[in-house]
């Protein structure tokens, strides 16, 4: 669990996981997940266990998000933006609309 | 010079899936083998390849080579089967038919004509099949609009090769054949009993020797009174992040991995000893992968590399016995992958007993002298 | 699409905000690409915007830095990652740049790779638990958000960047239940023979004020031999052993650290030449005095050449573009040679413990690809080539991170199964793209700008 030591400088509107919640601006994607209390970001695609950031400088490619429907973004290097949607928990990237099984 | 354990058998050269292949076989066949493999950093087509079990387009000037496929293509489920039963490893054979595409109508009705020719080469039951834009839709939805049909072909298939060749390895650590890495072959000589292999991990004394060291042969068959005249042939691939199932049909240029991944080639680039990659082709590679099927797009590309082929002049490949060093053979194709069931399980049966059957004459590389020659 | 310059830069950090400003004062068209919203680096980090003041006077030395290369008549390029540099057989470059889902192609006579470094991985049973993560990126947190962690927190590990992120943490009134200090006791030894560069240099007063500011204010728990992270869907505890005893502490957030390492990637898949550095334990790159790699007309300066802190990165920057320039480049060498001393004694004194480098069979590795040690050893025991073996037959390094977090590992792990030198075992192969970008991208870069319709 993460806290601002300072309050929200400039708020901006996010939706999370389908919730409208506050962030603050020039906050990285990442960042306003862990303030916002939430602990795992994805699961692997191999066995399913759950992820948050760990370097939180682009390398580890464990803070995968889907942003703005996009999937498998790198949450510690994206900026918050206003209307942003954030969605976690993912494990793998469903691309197709038809895909079966 | 240090000596590495006992005589063996057969000594392979080459540590790839065409030399596991062949090694698997004989150790089935009862032989002591010891594989010398080279180093960590050397031109292997064996990690690079695409992974197909490939029926339609090859052979077309060889209907041997095309009747050797489809019969390697037979034996794959077994094999795997067998391989996975052994070793725990589960090499993801799937036989489910594979497709190329079209993006023109040129392109079409060329492949079509070489299917035609094709045709003619295999047994009656063999379907080839020319679909239009619609027909290929119905089993591969995601297509995009500009692909125009394709063919089919419900011979074709794909692997994991990654785990094959794990699995090769580790049966072949389960049945004691001794592998030697970082062993790459400075000099063979033959003796009274066989054959002296001079190698950076020691000495080797085997009885039976198979060349099967891709673009390697191409060095080492003259020591044995062989011929391997090789090149390379470069390919570039490319792989995507794990995505969730949406192709479940290879391409022959496209597949979506058991494991997730899109893996996208597959240049034809005649570039020497160049194993790169270059951002011109991925461009292109991408480009063609985006038209074929545009959800694409979206997806990560997380990796490319080059693989050299092993190409013979005519493309198909040479297996050969030696007529001055009786005991020294010569295996090389660029399909190792496709052909692994048959070498491991035909290929290596004879030369465990030392019968060459006329089935595999036409392979000898005598056809490449003999056509200078006249 | 393509642009061109003079002198293309991989890295808006020290060493390449440094080498900007020189060179574009001289007159080149430089560019510099950077993954960063705003100049600085890691270690600068926010620097232009940042406020607070716990952060300690370093941190805002950079400021200077930082407003002058914006300055500059360098064209800079934020949130761009470089993914690709192809030697081009005529002569320079073709870069290949990923900005906020487009790819563009430049082209440049040279390069200076900057990109910095990492942390050195840091394999203990439990680390890809949500809930730890690095003392970097936790500082990472601080200085661009103002966040700090909530509920019991333990910082572990070893090495100066720990000890600074806990006197920081201090200074703001954040809690920190413990500090569970990795340093092998017995390595003061092997450092005694840098000491007096040590005591000569900058290092030492901030080292010594360090300490004496955590003393008696943060719980410091030394000679620490295991660490684990416990947890099933997120860390809840730690278990750390000292004195052979194994202790649990209740934690919300564990940041681990040992050390940092050069970023080699983009400088290996552009084919520079490495070298294993057996006192740093890392891969470097081969470079000359002024940073020349082995491949014409590209250079490397600061941490990518071997970690060497933000004031001797700023003077290699200096360095490289002044050699590129053919100007005299004495003073900052002289500065280079202030900064990189007392450097030999801290890495000999934070050497991380093999223990932590070598983790038991059962801990995860290659966390993209899940891979454990265990996995890696047993490929060493049946006979392998190497690293690329181990990479095809068990996909560690596979993964988006492309070995970032475990090359070092399995490079280590190959090593010491078969008794030869980490430099003989080899670093597993880089890949272009260095780092992932959409298919599409990749596609815009076709030769065959429009699809053609026949």
């Amino acid at each position: 669990m993460f806290r601002r030591l300072e309050g929200v400088r400039v708020p901006v509107e996010i939706c999370v996981n389908g919730q409208n919640v506050q962030a603050s601006d020039g906050d990285s994607v990442a960042a306003a997940l862990l303030v916002l209390g939430i602990a795992t970001f994805r699961h692997t695609p191999k066995t399913g266990s759950p992820r948050a950031a760990y370097c939180g400088m682009g390398v580890c490619f464990d803070c995968l998000v889907t942003i703005d429907g996009e999937p498998n973004r790198q949450a510690c290097l994206t900026p918050i933006a206003p209307g942003m949607t954030i969605d976690t928990g993912t494990r793998l990237p469903q691309l197709s609309e038809t895909a079966s099984i | 010079m240090r000596f590495q354990g006992d005589a063996c058998d057969v000594a392979v050269i080459g540590g790839g899936v065409v030399g596991m292949s062949i090694a698997h076989g004989l150790s089935a066949a009862g032989l002591r083998v010891t594989v010398l493999d080279e180093g960590d950093v050397a031109f292997r087509a064996s990690r690079g390849n695409f992974a197909l079990v490939w029926v339609q387009g090859k052979g077309l000037a060889m209907p041997e080579y095309a009747r050797w496929t489809l019969r390697s293509s037979d034996l794959w489920a077994d094999f795997a089967a067998d391989l996975t039963a052994e070793t725990g490893i589960d090499i993801a054979h799937r036989r489910p038919g594979g497709f190329a595409l079209c993006l023109s109508e040129d392109e079409l009705e060329q492949r079509a004509r070489d299917l035609g020719r094709l045709h003619n080469h295999l047994p009656g039951h063999v379907r080839l099949e020319v679909l239009d834009h619609k027909a290929v839709k119905a089993i591969l939805p995601d297509i995009g609009p500009e692909v125009v049909g394709g063919t089919y072909c419900p011979a074709d298939g794909h692997v994991n090769s990654l785990r094959l060749f794990n699995a090769l390895h580790e049966s072949a650590r389960l049945r004691g054949v001794a592998y030697l890495p970082n062993a790459r072959v400075r000099a063979i000589t033959p003796t009274t009993d066989g054959f002296r292999i001079v190698s950076a991990a020691g000495d080797v004394q085997a009885g039976k020797i198979v060349l099967a060291a891709g673009l390697g042969n191409a060095r080492l068959a003259p020591m044995l009174g062989l011929h391997a005249p090789v090149r390379p042939q470069r390919g570039q691939v490319m792989v995507t992040e794990k995505l969730a199932p949406f192709l479940h049909h290879p391409l022959v240029n496209l597949r979506q991995t058991d494991e997730g991944g899109v893996m996208i080639g597959n240049s034809q680039e005649e570039v020497g000893l160049d194993a790169g990659t270059s951002l011109a082709v991925l461009g292109d590679l991408a480009a063609q992968a985006v038209r074929y099927f545009p959800l694409l797009a979206r997806a990560q590309l997380l990796r490319s590399w080059g693989a050299l082929r092993v190409m013979s002049p005519d493309g198909h490949p040479i297996y050969d016995r030696s007529a001055t060093c009786p005991g020294a053979y010569v295996v090389t194709c660029h399909s190792g992958i496709t052909l692994a069931a048959a070498h491991a399980r035909i290929l290596a049966a004879h030369i465990a007993a030392d019968s060459w059957p006329d089935t595999l004459s036409p392979f000898s590389a005598r056809r490449f002298t003999d056509v200078q020659a006249a | 699409m393509s642009h061109s310059c003079d002198l293309f830069i991989v890295g808006a950090g020290p060493a390449g905000m440094s080498a900007a400003i020189i060179a574009a004062r001289a007159g080149l068209s430089v560019v510099v690409a950077d993954e960063g919203g705003a100049p600085g680096g890691q270690i600068y980090r926010g620097v232009q915007g940042g406020t607070l003041a716990a952060l300690g006077a370093d941190y805002h030395e950079g400021r200077a830095l930082a407003d002058a290369f914006i300055a500059s008549s360098a064209r800079y390029l934020p949130r761009s990652a470089v993914f690709m540099i192809e030697s081009q057989h005529t002569g320079g470059f073709d870069i290949g740049v990923s900005c906020q889902g487009q790819a563009t192609l430049w082209q440049s006579a040279r390069v200076l790779i900057a990109t910095g470094a990492l942390e050195r991985p840091f394999p203990i049973p439990g680390w890809t638990l949500p809930g730890v993560m690095t003392a970097g990126a936790a500082q990472t947190l601080l200085k661009s958000s103002a966040i700090v962690p909530h509920g019991p927190t333990i910082l572990a590990g070893s090495g100066p960047l720990l000890l600074l992120l806990a006197a920081q943490y201090r200074r703001l009134g954040v809690p920190i239940a413990a500090l569970l200090d990795t340093t092998p006791g017995g390595q003061w030894r092997a450092a005694l023979p840098h000491l007096p560069g040590f005591l000569a240099s900058a290092y030492f007063g901030k080292g010594l004020a360090l300490l004496r500011e955590l003393a008696g204010s943060v719980k410091i728990m030394r000679g620490v031999t295991a660490l684990a992270a416990i947890g099933n869907e997120t860390l809840n505890a730690v278990d750390y052993t000292a004195d052979g005893q194994t202790h649990r502490l209740p934690a919300a957030t564990l940041l681990l650290h040992q050390g940092v390492v050069p970023q080699v990637n983009l400088a290996m898949a552009a084919g520079v030449e490495h070298r294993w550095n057996a006192r740093r334990l890392a891969f470097e790159p081969v470079l000359d005095a002024d940073g020349r790699s082995n491949i014409a007309d590209l250079f490397i300066a600061g941490d990518t050449g071997g970690i060497g802190g933000a004031a001797a990165a700023a003077r290699q920057g200096q360095i490289a573009a002044l050699a590129m320039l053919g100007a005299n480049a004495e003073e900052p060498r002289a500065a280079l040679k202030a900064a990189l001393r007392g450097r030999a004694f801290l890495d000999a004194l934070y050497r991380p413990a093999l223990q932590f480098r070598l983790p038991a069979d059962d801990v995860i590795v290659c966390r993209c690809e899940e891979v454990t040690a265990g996995d890696i050893r047993a490929l060493a025991h049946r006979g392998t080539t190497g690293p690329n073996q181990a990479k095809v037959f068990t996909r560690a390094g596979m993964g988006p991170c492309q070995g970032r977090g475990c090359a070092l590992t399995v490079c280590e792990l190959i090593a010491a199964e078969r008794g030869q030198s980490p430099q003989t075992t080899g670093h597993m192969r880089v890949r272009n793209p260095v780092k992932p970008i959409a298919l599409g991208e990749m596609a815009s870069l076709t030769r065959s700008a429009a699809p053609q319709s026949d």
